[in-house]
């Protein structure tokens, strides 16, 4: 064994590669339970590849054919219906994870200095993983599927001058068709997951290059041993290798409740609409987008003026990149700052939250005004963001990290 | 921090009721359905063979599939529900979708309107408006086949079940809105007795509505025999990953 890891050594970095990101990889030794969700992403990243593969042996991506290749799927493929519904609650488990994910990071300023790369790594995963799940729900051809695209596509049509052109070259025609269910099922099954694992990699390097941050926001690496060990940091493997495993296995837990018990997820998983096969001449009474991308079809409902509206959509999620510049505030922690900060966090959980659940009700005049009310107080937690955090009223920051 | 985890939670846990609060529309009746018992599927199947399945196709089923899940021989399947031949005069074989003859523009010709498949109405319209559906036929002469339909209003379907149900007329009151009173319909009155009583009628439609609900998603019987067991090993598996955790992490202090 040991001279053929030496054979391997002499010509491919491997006992280096592993020490670097697991054996010798130290992590502070106080992440708790919002620490699961970067494994726990990684994870269903696999989950959806996996699945995915099988998926592709017997989708067939053709207007004719893909609805009734799904139900094949679904009724003739063994085990089809188990592929496809691990897929398909694979999409929401992502999105649910990777929220988490992230609210962590605003929670224990994960992105500040010196994280600000990965944190913009991740963002830009975000924005490859929306288009993803975009692509991919287009895949199953349903009537949902089709309208939804329409609308989403055609919020391109709303930008001045290049507009139409730009969303005709989106489609590849003049409806949504043939050659758009091909051309997104190209990107969706090779070029967009080539680019979430080129990201998710340089992600991880640059984690692995300047080390994790944790829920005290201490920098572990000031207080190191005589061997230039950090005091408060354990090795990742085996230490959080067998914490997440539990982690995982929770995860799949209720990740196995859904795909068992509860594939449509009450219609917001697979919405009802979309069991009926894709008909360019009937719209639905009622296109809502699936819950991951709600809060954001919310702000741009919520807005009158369409290109202001899509501006505005835009502008919700481009505002997270420039969160490291944003948060001016020296302590990285939500447990040593202001409670004018907690309070600006909470609202803006709440008004995503919120914001969510109205996208999917039909539009009335109250709900649209609650739309702009929490649109308004969305966009407000950054303003107040930037103008508290100079000088805010901070705790002051343990040395070392309390477990 | 704690404080903001449980508004989180709130937030989220009061969603779905919030939801449920705000959907209107046509009141549905709980569809009396139990996906469990294998002998009204069967009942609902012949249902289906005998009343649906003249029109109506369910193209993405197979016969045999039926017969498997419903613990029926191939030939009691082929017995009830297959009556047509192929393109060469032999009997359609019993691994073959569940097509019709009818074509399209027939059904144009007859019915104003295709005759929809209905391998998946169940899944994409709910049991409930299916079994609401089959019990909201009313007379109204101003309609070609002489019935109207409150869940589908103006519906180019008949009433094929109407020597069963007997048949319904709309009972209207005046109810003011306002300064201006309104004909309402507010609910049905049995004109002509059908063969089965409103009783024996709700449980038809029971069977009936239980197997095309099965007919949408035919997996979902396998789903949950399967789903416990998976659950199972994970609870067992967790014992030891958490028993793993708890041994290396003694020494961390």
């Amino acid at each position: 064994m040991n001279s053929m890891i030496k054979w391997v050594d002499d010509r491919f970095p491997l006992m280096k590669m592993w020490n670097e990101h697991l054996a010798e990889y130290y992590a502070p030794k106080n992440f708790n339970f919002w620490y699961f969700f970067g494994s726990l992403a990684l994870l269903v990243l696999v989950i959806q590849i996996v699945s995915g593969i099988f998926l592709t042996m017997h989708y067939k991506p053709d207007g004719q054919l893909a609805f009734a290749s799904v139900e094949y799927i679904m009724r003739d493929v063994p085990y089809g219906w188990l592929i496809r519904y691990i897929h398909s609650t694979g999409a929401t488990a992502f999105f649910i994870v990777v929220y988490l994910h992230m609210l962590r990071g605003l929670m224990y300023g994960s992105y500040k200095q010196p994280r600000e790369l990965i944190w913009l790594f991740g963002m830009f995963i975000y924005l490859a993983l929306m288009a993803e799940a975009f692509m991919g729900y287009l895949l199953p051809w349903g009537q949902m599927s089709y309208w939804g695209a329409q609308v989403i596509i055609s919020l391109f049509g709303a930008i001045p001058v290049i507009g139409d052109d730009l969303t005709l070259w989106i489609r590849g025609d003049f409806v949504i068709g043939d050659a758009t269910l091909n051309r997104f099922f190209a990107l969706h099954v090779i070029a967009l997951p080539l680019v979430l694992i080129f990201l998710i990699v340089a992600h991880i390097l640059a984690l692995h290059e300047v080390g994790s941050n944790n829920p005290d926001g201490v920098e572990i690496k000031k207080n190191k041993d005589a061997n230039g060990i950090p005091l408060d940091g354990i090795p990742f493997h085996p230490y959080y290798t067998v914490k997440d495993i539990v982690g995982v296995v929770v995860f799949l837990f209720f990740f196995s409740v859904v795909v068992f018990y509860f594939p449509e997820g009450g219609g917001y998983f697979l919405e009802h609409a979309n069991f009926i096969a894709s008909d360019p001449l009937k719209t639905p009474e009622h296109i809502a987008p699936v819950w991951y991308f709600t809060p954001f079809y919310a702000i741009l409902r919520a807005v009158p003026d369409k290109l202001l509206g899509v501006g505005a959509m835009f502008a919700a999620i481009g505002l997270l990149f420039f969160m490291p510049w944003i948060d001016r505030c020296k302590v990285e922690s939500v447990r040593y700052r202001s409670s004018i900060y907690k309070i600006n966090l909470t609202v803006f959980i709440i008004s995503f939250v919120v914001l969510g659940w109205l996208a999917m009700q039909p539009a009335t005049p109250t709900l649209t005004l609650l739309s702009q009310v929490f649109s308004f107080l969305y966009f407000g937690f950054f303003v107040v963001l930037f103008i508290t955090s100079k000088n805010e009223a901070t705790k002051p920051v343990p040395d070392r990290v309390t477990s | 921090m704690k404080k903001l985890i449980t508004l989180f939670m709130v937030a989220v846990m009061v969603m779905p009721v919030a939801a449920n609060a705000a959907g209107g529309g046509a009141k549905l009746l709980d569809a009396p359905i139990d996906m469990s018992d294998k002998e009204s599927l069967r009942r609902g199947a012949k249902a289906f063979a005998d009343y649906c399945y003249s029109c109506h196709a369910a193209s993405f089923m197979r016969f045999n599939r039926i017969a498997k899940d419903l613990e029926m021989s191939e030939d009691e399947v082929r017995e009830m529900m297959i009556h047509t031949r192929g393109k060469k005069g032999d009997p359609t074989k019993i691994g073959e979708l569940m097509r019709v003859s009818m074509t399209d523009d027939y059904a144009k010709e007859i019915f104003g309107t295709k005759v929809p498949d209905l391998s998946l109405t169940a899944r994409a319209r709910g049991a409930d408006w299916v079994y609401t559906y089959l019990r909201s036929f009313y007379a109204d002469p101003y309609r070609p086949t002489g019935f109207n339909n409150t869940v589908f209003p103006d519906v180019g379907m008949p009433h094929v079940l109407w020597s069963l149900q007997g048949i319904q007329e709309p009972v209207y009151e005046t109810v003011t809105h306002g300064d201006h009173e309104v004909e309402q319909m507010t609910g049905f009155r049995m004109a002509q007795e059908g063969t089965l009583s409103s009783t024996e009628y709700d449980v038809f439609l029971g069977d009936l509505t239980a197997f095309m609900v099965y007919l949408a998603e035919p997996a979902q019987l396998q789903r949950s025999s399967l789903g416990w067991k998976v659950l199972l090993f994970l609870v067992v598996f967790f014992v030891f990953a958490y028993a793993l955790k708890k041994e290396y992490w003694k020494d961390v202090h």
